[in-house]
């Protein structure tokens, strides 16, 4: 285990950290992009802590039996 | 002596990868996103009877589109296109400074078409979505 040795681990170690850091959080995202719609389209309650009185709550105004 | 060095490299190592791995969380509280957001929920009152009109139709690359103009009265349409294009203007930044508040502007496609897949997914039933290949259909 020479010099060398050692710096072949430090580098793959070091490739191994990057491939980590650049894979795509595809599960976390789409949980970042709920939250962000669920406000957005004030999906939940819990988005009443900017939005004021939630008064748009458009209930489903008439139970039209629609095909 | 190089046993030692070999060591403390290896620490460090380790450390970095468990701080990049704790890091696979998406960041979306900053202060841009958050004004997008708020943009985007002042909007979408006005823009909800369009939607479920069938006016305008969420899109399969995370946009919107006016898609039945005639399902818009005369007097309206240029309001409800200046709508649309002040929606999908705030859109695509909100997308980009996702990408870019995680430190990987190179996300934003993937960020993308996160939200579409979303977007169409939580739409409430009688909207438009387009499908993968360009299609519309009513939920």
């Amino acid at each position: 285990m020479t010099n060398k040795g050692i710096v072949l681990l430090a580098g793959s170690l070091l490739a191994g950290c990057v491939t980590i850091n650049i894979y795509f959080p595809a599960a976390a995202a789409e949980k970042a992009a709920d939250k962000i719609i669920d406000e957005v389209w004030q999906l939940k309650d819990g988005a009443a802590d900017g939005a004021g009185g939630a008064k748009s709550d458009a209930p489903a105004a008439q139970p039209k039996p629609t095909k | 002596m190089t046993m030692r060095f070999a060591r403390v490299l290896f620490l460090c190592l380790m450390s970095i990868a468990t701080l990049a791995y704790a890091q696979a969380d998406i960041e979306i509280n900053t202060p841009a996103i958050t004004t997008l957001k708020n943009s985007m929920q002042q909007r979408h009152n006005q823009l909800a009877p369009h939607y479920a009109s069938g006016a305008v139709g969420l899109t399969r690359d995370a946009q919107i589109v006016l898609r039945d103009a005639n399902a818009v009265p005369l007097p309206q349409r240029q309001a409800v296109n200046s709508l649309v294009g002040a929606e999908n203007q705030d859109r695509s930044a909100l997308y980009r400074e996702i990408a870019r508040a995680n430190q990987h502007p190179e996300w934003e496609s993937e960020i993308r078409s996160t939200f579409a897949g979303r977007w169409i997914e939580k739409a409430q039933s009688g909207w438009w979505v387009q499908d993968g290949q360009g299609g519309w259909k009513k939920k």
